[in-house]
C-alpha cells in the first residue's frame, strides 16, 4: 500500500518523507517540553505535531493515516485535552485560587521548573494537534465524499 | 512610522478583496489577510528603541527587552484566525455541494 | 473559600458541560446528555441568583476575583458588580428555558451531542464577558462566543442555512477585527490592560484624537455585534436560517451581551461618556427603531418578521441608555430584560408551529388555535407584551422611556419610540391574524400540541412576562436601581473596583 504509484506523490517526494517526519515529529516535542524556557509553547508545537502527520497524508495519499486515526477517535482525543486543561486549572483550587500555581517551582532555567505551566503546554498542545489533525480529516472526507457523487 | 502605514496599507488590500472580489475563497483569503494585519499591527506596537528579543537566558541582563505582553496577545489572536479560517472553508465546500458553484451572485436565495 | 470564589464558576460549569456531553455522547443513552445540560443550566440559574445576593451584603458593593492569585493591575480580575449580576441573572434564566426547550425540539435535527457542545460552549463565552475584568479577556470570550454562534446557525445544513452562516460569519470577523485594532490602541496609549486601571489612567490624561478614534471603532465593531442599523444587514438572514431554540438565544441574549453590554461598559465605566456620544447613541437608536419596523411590515415569513422587530427593540434599549438620565437608563435596562424574556417566548412559538406544522409562512398557516391552544395563548401574552399593552412588562419598559425622553426636552424621539410602538402592534396584530384565527385549513387536520418540555418552556417564560412589571415595586427595585447606579458612576468605577481588589 505505501509504495503503490497510483496513490501520493512521486518517489523523490515519498522518500524524502520516510527520513524527514520522524524528525518534525521529535522537534515539535521539543518546543511543547521546552516551552517555559524558549519561544514556542502549546500552539506552536501542537500545530508542528500536527503538521508531521499532515505531511505523511500529503505525501502517501490519505489511507496512510485515515485508516488508523478515525474522526471519532480525534474528537474523544481532543475532549480529553480540554479536559485535562480544565483539571489542571481547578488543581489550583486547592491551593486558594483558579489557576493558581500550586507545584513546585524549581530554580529557573531548569526543564523541571516552572509549577504547572509545562502540563498546561502538553495540555494544550495536545488539543491543538488533534483539533488540526482533526480539521484535516474531516475535509478530506467531504472530498471524498463529494466525488462518489 | 512608515512600518505603521505599510500595516494599513495591507488592511485596505485585505478589504478590497472581501469587497470587490466574486469567488467565496478569494473573499476567505481577504479576511485572512485583515487578520494578519492587524496582528502585526500589534506586535510593531511593542517595540521600544534599541531592543532585543524578550527571553531570559543565564548570564544576560535583563536591559533593553521589547515589550512581551503584545506578542502574548498575538499568538492568541492567530489561534483565534485559524478556527475562523477553518470553519469558513467548511461552509464553503457544503455550499458548492449544495448551488453548484462558487460565484456570491448566483448565491441569492435569501431576498428581501 | 470564601463567597468570591462562586464568580469562576459561571466560566467552569459550561466550559466542563460542553468538552463531558461530546466525550460521553456517544456511548450513553440519549436521555443522559439532556439530563446533564438541564443539570448544568439549573445549577448556573441557581448560582446567578446567588451571586445577586451576595452582592447586597457585600461591602462596597463590588465583589472582586484575583484569577490565579495575581495582584490587578498585573493579573486578570473577575469582578461582580450591580451591571454583571443583572446581565447574569438575564442570560441564565433564558438559557435554562431554552435548554429545557431543546430537550424535545432537536429530535427533528440530528446529533443532539454536538448541539449541547456548542450551546455550552456559547454560554461559556457569554458568561466569561460579562464577568470578566480584564479587557483583553474580554476579547477573548467575544470571539468564543461568535464563533460557536457561527456553526450554530448553520446547524442544519440547508442550502439557506448554510449562505446566512457564511455571510454572519464575514461580517462578524471583520467587527471582531475592528475591535481587536481599538484595543491595540487603547494598549498603547495607557499602557495597561485591566479595565479599572485604564480608566483610573484616562481620567488623568488629556482628551486627545486617539480617544475619539477608539471610540469610533468600538461604536462599529460592537454595533455591528448588536445589530445597530447601519450595522444590522446580517440580522434578517441569520436569525430565521437558526434552529428556533438556537434563534431564541441570539436574538435573545447574545446580541445584548456581545454587543449592548460590551458596549456601555466600556463607554460608560472606561472611557467616559460625553455630551456627542450620547447624541450619537440616541441618533443611532431611534433610526434603528424606524427603519426596522417599517421594513418588518412586508414580511410574510414569520421568523424574519420576529428577526426584524429585534433590531427595533435594541434601537428602544440604546435610545434610552443614550439619555444619559438616570431614568432613561433605568428604561434601557428594564427594556432589556423584557425583550430578552418576550422575544424568546415568540422565537420558541415560532418552533413550535415549525414543529408540528412544518411551515413558516403566515400565508400558509390559519386557524391553529383550535389544535394548539398553550401556543396561541402565550403567543398572545408575548404580543401584547411587545405591543405595549397594560399590565404586561413591555408596557411599563416603552412607558418610561417615553417620560425619560419627554423630561430631557427631546420630544422629537418621545415621537418617535410612540410611532414605532403603533406600527409594532400592527405587525403583531397580523402575525395573530394570519396564524392562530379563522379556520382551520384541510392539510392541518392532524397536528397534535408541542410535547411537554417545550410546553413548560413557553408556560414559565409566559408567566414571567406577566409579572414582569412587578420588578419596579420598592422591595424588588434593587435588581435595576444597582446596574443604574454602577453606570451613573463612571470612571469611580476604577476607585471601587482597586480597592476591593487589594483587600
Amino acid at each position: 500500500m505505501i509504495d503503490n504509484p497510483n496513490t501520493g506523490m512521486s518517489l523523490i517526494v515519498k522518500t524524502i518523507t520516510r527520513l524527514t517526519v520522524g524528525l518534525i515529529l521529535l522537534f515539535g516535542i521539543y518546543i511543547v517540553l521546552h516551552g517555559h524556557l524558549s519561544p514556542g509553547g502549546g500552539f506552536a508545537g501542537g500545530v508542528i505535531i500536527a503538521l508531521s502527520f499532515i505531511h505523511l497524508m500529503l505525501a502517501f495519499g490519505k489511507e496512510a493515516v485515515a485508516s488508523k486515526i478515525s474522526t471519532r477517535l480525534a474528537s474523544n482525543l481532543e475532549s480529553i485535552g480540554a479536559l485535562m486543561f480544565l483539571g489542571i486549572a481547578l488543581m489550583g483550587f486547592f491551593g486558594g485560587s483558579f489557576f493558581l500555581n500550586i507545584l513546585n517551582k524549581g530554580l529557573p532555567f531548569n526543564l523541571f521548573s516552572a509549577g504547572t505551566i509545562p502540563l498546561s503546554n502538553i495540555a494544550i498542545s495536545l488539543k491543538v494537534g488533534i483539533g488540526l489533525l482533526a480539521i484535516f480529516l474531516a475535509l478530506v472526507i467531504l472530498e471524498n465524499v463529494k466525488k462518489e457523487k | 512610522m512608515t512600518l505603521y502605514f505599510l500595516c494599513l496599507v495591507l488592511f485596505c488590500v485585505g478589504l478590497y478583496g472581501v469587497l470587490r472580489k466574486r469567488n467565496l475563497v478569494k473573499i476567505i483569503i481577504g479576511l485572512g489577510i485583515i487578520e494578519y494585519s492587524m496582528n502585526l499591527f500589534f506586535v510593531l506596537l511593542g517595540y521600544r528603541f534599541h531592543g532585543r528579543a524578550p527571553i531570559d537566558a543565564q548570564g544576560q541582563d535583563i536591559l533593553n527587552m521589547v515589550d512581551p505582553l503584545p506578542q502574548a496577545l498575538v499568538l492568541t489572536s492567530i489561534v483565534i484566525g485559524l478556527a475562523v479560517t477553518a470553519l469558513l472553508i467548511s461552509i464553503a465546500i457544503k455550499i458548492y455541494e449544495k448551488y453548484g458553484t462558487f460565484d456570491i451572485t448566483k448565491i441569492k436565495r435569501l431576498k428581501g | 473559600m470564601n463567597i468570591t470564589s462562586i464568580i469562576p464558576l459561571f466560566v467552569i460549569i459550561p466550559l466542563f458541560s460542553a468538552f463531558f456531553i461530546s466525550l460521553i455522547g456517544k456511548f450513553v443513552k440519549r436521555g443522559i446528555v439532556g439530563g446533564i445540560s438541564a443539570a448544568a443550566c439549573f445549577l448556573l440559574l441557581i448560582l446567578s441568583l446567588c451571586g445577586l445576593a451576595a452582592l447586597r451584603s457585600a461591602a462596597g458593593g463590588v465583589l472582586v476575583y484575583k484569577v490565579g492569585g495575581w495582584v490587578p493591575p498585573f493579573g486578570i480580575c473577575m469582578v461582580l458588580d450591580g451591571l454583571s449580576a443583572f446581565m447574569l441573572v438575564t442570560v441564565n434564566l433564558i438559557a435554562f428555558f431554552v435548554c429545557i426547550y431543546s430537550l424535545s425540539y432537536m429530535e427533528k435535527y440530528t446529533d443532539k451531542p454536538k448541539f449541547f457542545t456548542l450551546f455550552f460552549l456559547m454560554l461559556t463565552g457569554m458568561n466569561g464577558l460579562i464577568a470578566t475584568g480584564d479587557l483583553f479577556n474580554l476579547y477573548v470570550f467575544l470571539e468564543i462566543a461568535s464563533i460557536a454562534s457561527y456553526a450554530l446557525v448553520a446547524f442544519g445544513t440547508e442550502a439557506e442555512e448554510l449562505e446566512a452562516s457564511f455571510k454572519y460569519a464575514i461580517m462578524g470577523s471583520i467587527a471582531s477585527s475592528f475591535i481587536f485594532i481599538g484595543i491595540a490602541f487603547l494598549y498603547s496609549y495607557t499602557s495597561t490592560l485591566n479595565m479599572a486601571d485604564m480608566a483610573g489612567i484616562l481620567s488623568a490624561k488629556p482628551d486627545t484624537w486617539v480617544i475619539s478614534f477608539v471610540t469610533v471603532l468600538f461604536l462599529m465593531g460592537f454595533g455591528l455585534k448588536a445589530a445597530l442599523v447601519p450595522f444590522h444587514a446580517w440580522l434578517p438572514d441569520a436569525h430565521p436560517a437558526a434552529p428556533a431554540s438556537i434563534s431564541a438565544m441570539l436574538s435573545g441574549v447574545l446580541i445584548k451581551a456581545l454587543g449592548v453590554y460590551a458596549m456601555i461598559r466600556i463607554l460608560f465605566n472606561v472611557i467616559g461618556m460625553t455630551s456627542a456620544y450620547l447624541t450619537t447613541l440616541m441618533f443611532l437608536g431611534a433610526l434603528s427603531m424606524l427603519v426596522a419596523v417599517i421594513l418588518a411590515l412586508s414580511q410574510w415569513d414569520l421568523k424574519r418578521l420576529l428577526a426584524y422587530h429585534s433590531i427595533s427593540q435594541i434601537g428602544y434599549v440604546i435610545l434610552g441608555i443614550g439619555l444619559g438620565t438616570p431614568l432613561g437608563i433605568l428604561g434601557g435596562l428594564f427594556h432589556l430584560f423584557n425583550h430578552s424574556v418576550f422575544k424568546s417566548l415568540l422565537f420558541l412559538n415560532s418552533g413550535a408551529i415549525d414543529y408540528s406544522a412544518d411551515t413558516r409562512d403566515l400565508k400558509e398557516m390559519s386557524g391553529l388555535k383550535e389544535k394548539m391552544p398553550v401556543t396561541a395563548a402565550t403567543n398572545l401574552v408575548a404580543s401584547m407584551s411587545i405591543a405595549g399593552i397594560p399590565p404586561f412588562n413591555g408596557f411599563f419598559s416603552k412607558l418610561i422611556i417615553i417620560f425619560a425622553c419627554i423630561q430631557k426636552g427631546h420630544m422629537g424621539y418621545a415621537l418617535a419610540a410612540v410611532i414605532g410602538s403603533i406600527l409594532t402592534l400592527a405587525s403583531f396584530m397580523k402575525v395573530q391574524k394570519y396564524a392562530f384565527l379563522g379556520e382551520l385549513k384541510e392539510k392541518y387536520k392532524d397536528i397534535k400540541e408541542v410535547p411537554f418540555f417545550m410546553k413548560f418552556a413557553m408556560v414559565g417564560l409566559a408567566v414571567i412576562c406577566i409579572v414582569g412589571g412587578l420588578l419596579l415595586l420598592p422591595p424588588l427595585k434593587f435588581f435595576l436601581s444597582d446596574a443604574v447606579n454602577v453606570l451613573l458612576e463612571g470612571r469611580n468605577y476604577a476607585h471601587i473596583v482597586l480597592e476591593a481588589a487589594s483587600k
